[in-house]
């Protein structure tokens, strides 16, 4: 009996605030902590929707989103020890080579 | 408000905290240990909304890999600590534009939604239909998910590697 | 006196052809093949490539004698074959080849006579700077003539035609290197070419006749035999097929190439200006003949006025010519003569043409390699430099006597024969004008050839050097032709048969008539010739006799200014006048459009060259430095930094939903 615009509030809260945390953190990885937050709300919405509808649709694609991000903070996380072997920093900031 | 909503907003709050100290923490370790909270919290959320796989998996994924990943990648990379350290120039940009993508959505999600009407009802549980459906229904971007993931170990192996060639 | 069978009997085809007719074909294809052989492996051939047409030739005669052999037997049938080749249309084209008794009989002259030539130009050739060609286009041109003389079509029939002009062209003008020579063999080609337009417009009728379907001589014959064509037409096919006729065969007007045409080497004026190819013309009035026979009576008259003019006008133009050659070929054009009047005396007086072209084949090219064999021991051409060789060159004396004799019309040699026969035909069909003018050109015929004798063999030597005999291949040749010319009339004495006639007749075999009064008349007609020759040139030492006879004397020796006429009426205003005319519209008016087209174009292309610079470009690049400008200002917001990256994007996001909310 949970009013669904509730859980959606709570889902554009994380969001926004995964948002501010990508715009603001310097260090890669914490950029990247950021962005599984944005992806959990993503996931609440589908979640609830589909608990909306009475369709297992949503929690299934939760699911894969799941996997994906996964898969992308595998390949995140590689990256950044990357650009940190070979600049001793990851701050996001000094990565700008392809500056005008 | 019933007992699930009430239990709801509890974990939500928490939710909504931890994701608050996440991006506002000194202490890098800190900020990944809010990060459980949070993805523990929303954990918690599916559960009430009777996703009790996704609730699962997410424990198990997120928390149980994803994070240490996290920390993995923060030991390997000798994060520093202090303010001027971890955030940059454009905090206020930054707000702003959270704040405004906040505000944009609560009144999309107002204006679309009749406060009342609007519910989810108390539901099922749902494991077996989901694994039923995932194998029946959604089987194909399940493989295709799988080559994803295979995609991305190996790519990641392949980034990370140490150039020893000479 | 003895009068042969008047039987009936309609031309038919043979039923069982012998082998020589069969391959009949062969006989103009063998030719053809030695001139290839001649002509790229001649050089390299020891002897210089002669050995390949004097084979061809030889093997040639051989079936023409074979073929000649059908008809002796007394055959009277005509054998037909030939290949379809193309169609236009409902036009049917085709190769064939007719031989009937006049088929074979014009095979053997060709091949005999030819085959003379290519023996004697062994010795009378022999150095010469272009030797193999001039056995190329030898045995080519004969190749041609044969063509001509089995063709069964008329466009055939013209190929080969057409093929002997180039080959006579070539030759008369085979020592080019001298202007004179190659100036006659134009003027001998363009005159020829004058008659040969109304011969091909004649074809054209002839096949219109046919109904553009075919061009197959006995088809065109039985069209115009069973009334299948109007009188007119048929009167103007026949009209101007004589125009080729007299293009070819040297006839009053078109007569003034052949004199020039002495200019080539002696065999060719043998071969192609006394035995063939002025005898095509001949051959195409009689092959044709039913075109001619049922045309307008009045077109055989002017046949006969075309001929007596020239038979007249040539001989008399005989007795002022210097050169030997030349008192030759003027006489060829007179007797050429009397076979076309033969021709319009009709069907009898076919089958007397045809005999006087038989005999006049032989004796004809005898004179003229005699002829040859002087000039090749003088160095000269010019009886005024000639005399006394008739104990030098002895062969040379006695057979070129024989020759001469005949071409008299002395019996019992070839010439008198034929001559007789046509003057019995003329008293018998009752044309007297034709019968005396025939009577009177025998007489001076006697008397040129007679100076001709004097001059030459008799008196004393005038020349320079040491005349010597001609070598044997040429002296053998000379004798052998003498030995044809003895016993050649005998094939159509009336005495002995008048077998001749039994080859060649139109539709009917003719009475052989024996007229005494006639033969005794034509006989004293020559003797009487060689006696005022006689008369005139016994002393002759230096000045022609003839000189005293004042103006007609320069009249008849300018050829009745007929050559002038021509030079300044026709020849000269083209060349200069109008060829100098048509130069300037070219120069001027042409060149001058089409400089003026390229003087615009280019005035327009600078200008669009302008509009291209100024405009065009102008608009591009300055685009291209908006564009430049634009991205100079915009690359400031390439500032490296993924965050500020992500701050636009998700700015641009609210905005949009902003905007897309409030639509």
């Amino acid at each position: 009996m949970i009013r669904l615009p509730l859980v959606l509030f709570l889902s554009a809260a994380l969001f926004s605030t995964g948002v501010y945390g990508v715009l603001a953190r310097r260090n890669g990885v914490l950029v990247l902590m950021s962005i599984e937050l944005m992806l959990n709300a993503v996931n609440i919405n589908l979640v609830a929707f589909g608990a909306a509808l009475h369709d297992l649709t949503g929690q299934v694609f939760a699911l894969f989103v799941i996997t994906v991000a996964a898969a992308e903070v595998g390949i995140g996380l590689a990256i950044v020890i990357l650009i940190y072997r070979n600049r001793e920093t990851i701050n996001v900031d000094e990565v700008n080579l392809l500056k005008w | 408000m019933t007992g699930a909503e009430i239990a709801f907003v509890v974990i939500g709050v928490a939710a909504v905290v931890g994701a608050i100290r996440v991006v506002t923490a000194r202490n890098v370790v800190r900020a990944a240990l809010y990060l459980v909270v949070t993805l523990s919290a929303v954990a918690g959320v599916y559960l009430l909304l009777a996703a009790e796989f996704v609730a699962w998996v997410q424990i198990l994924i997120y928390v149980g890999a994803i994070v240490i990943l996290f920390l993995f990648g923060l030991m390997l990379t000798k994060a520093p600590i202090g303010r001027e350290a971890l955030d940059n120039q454009r905090r206020g940009v930054a707000f702003l534009v959270g704040v405004a993508i906040l505000a944009g959505l609560v009144y999309l999600i107002q204006g679309a939604f009749d406060w009342d009407a609007a519910r989810i009802d108390p539901l099922e549980g749902s494991v077996a239909a989901v694994g039923s459906s995932i194998f029946s229904r959604f089987v194909l971007p399940f493989e295709v998910i799988s080559f994803l993931l295979l995609a991305a170990l190996i790519g990641a192996i392949v980034l990370s590697r140490k150039e020893d060639r000479p | 006196m003895v009068a042969a069978e008047s039987a009936e009997s309609i031309v038919k085809a043979i039923h069982d052809p012998s082998w020589f007719l069969r391959y009949s074909w062969l006989i103009a294809l063998l030719p053809a093949i030695a001139a290839a052989f001649t002509l790229f492996i001649g050089k390299r051939t020891p002897g210089k490539g002669s050995v390949y047409g004097i084979t061809a030739l030889a093997a040639a005669l051989v079936m023409s004698l074979g073929v000649l052999w059908t008809f002796v037997g007394g055959e009277r049938g005509f054998y037909e074959a030939s290949i379809p080749w193309f169609q236009i249309g409902q036009l049917h084209m085709e190769a064939g080849v007719y031989v009937d008794g006049l088929t074979a009989v014009m095979l053997v002259v060709v091949t005999s006579i030819s085959l003379c030539v290519h023996i004697y130009s062994l010795g009378y050739m022999k150095g010469d700077v272009r030797y193999t060609w001039f056995y190329v286009v030898l045995s080519l041109f004969t190749s041609a003539m044969l063509v001509v003389v089995l063709a069964n079509n008329l466009f055939m029939l013209l190929v080969g035609w057409e093929i002997m002009g180039v080959c006579s062209y070539l030759l008369i003008g085979h020592w080019w290197e001298d202007h004179v020579n190659s100036s006659s063999a134009i003027k001998a080609f363009i005159t020829t070419r004058v008659g040969d337009v109304p011969f091909m417009f004649g074809i054209f009728v002839l096949v219109f006749i046919t109904g553009f379907t075919t061009s197959n001589i006995p088809k065109i014959s039985e069209i115009v035999s069973s009334g299948g064509a109007s009188v007119g037409l048929v009167s103007a096919a026949a009209l101007l097929l004589f125009g080729g006729t007299i293009g070819k065969s040297a006839q009053f007007p078109l007569h003034v190439w052949l004199p020039d045409a002495m200019a080539g080497p002696t065999p060719v004026s043998a071969l192609i200006h006394a035995a063939t190819m002025v005898a095509a013309g001949v051959y195409l009035v009689g092959r044709l003949f039913i075109v001619f026979l049922d045309a307008d009576p009045v077109v055989l008259q002017i046949v006969a006025i075309v001929a007596g003019i020239t038979m007249l006008g040539a001989a008399l133009m005989a007795f002022t010519q210097d050169d030997i050659k030349r008192v030759l070929a003027y006489s060829t054009i007179s007797q050429l003569a009397y076979m076309i009047a033969g021709m319009s005396m009709g069907p009898a007086g076919r089958t007397g043409a045809f005999f006087h072209l038989f005999t006049h084949a032989f004796f004809k090219a005898l004179l003229f390699l005699g002829s040859g064999a002087v000039i090749h021991a003088v160095h000269s051409n010019n009886m005024s430099e000639m005399g006394g060789l008739r104990r030098r060159l002895p062969i040379t004396f006695w057979t070129f006597l024989i020759g001469s004799l005949a071409l008299s019309g002395v019996p019992p040699l070839a010439g008198f024969w034929s001559k007789d026969e046509l003057l019995v035909v003329a008293e018998h069909e009752g044309h007297p004008v034709l019968f005396v003018v025939l009577l009177v050109t025998a007489l001076l015929t006697a008397f040129y050839m007679t100076r001709a004798v004097l001059l030459t063999f008799y008196g004393d030597f005038r020349g320079h050097g040491e005349p010597h005999e001609a070598p044997r291949s040429m002296t053998g040749v000379l004798v052998a032709l003498a030995s044809v010319t003895v016993v050649a009339g005998f094939v159509g004495s009336p005495q002995l048969g008048a077998v001749f006639g039994k080859w060649v007749y139109f539709q009917e075999l003719e009475e052989a008539l024996f007229v005494p009064w006639v033969a005794v008349l034509s006989t004293l007609a020559a003797l009487g010739g060689i006696l005022i020759g006689y008369a005139v040139y016994r002393d002759y030492q230096a000045r022609d006799p003839l000189r005293s006879l004042g103006g007609a004397y320069t009249l008849v020796s300018n050829k009745f200014y007929i050559d002038d006429v021509y030079w300044k009426g026709i020849v000269r205003p083209i060349r200069d006048d109008v060829s100098s005319g048509v130069y300037w519209n070219d120069r001027h008016v042409i060149d001058g459009v089409v400089n003026g087209a390229a003087a615009f174009t280019k005035v327009v292309a600078s200008g669009v060259n302008w509009f291209d610079l100024k405009v065009i470009d102008g608009a591009v690049n300055g685009l291209a430095n908006i564009a430049g400008f634009t991205g100079g200002l915009l690359r400031y917001i390439q500032s490296g930094n993924v965050q500020r990256y992500a701050v636009f994007l998700f700015t641009g996001v609210v905005v949009l939903a902003v905007i897309f909310t409030k639509i």
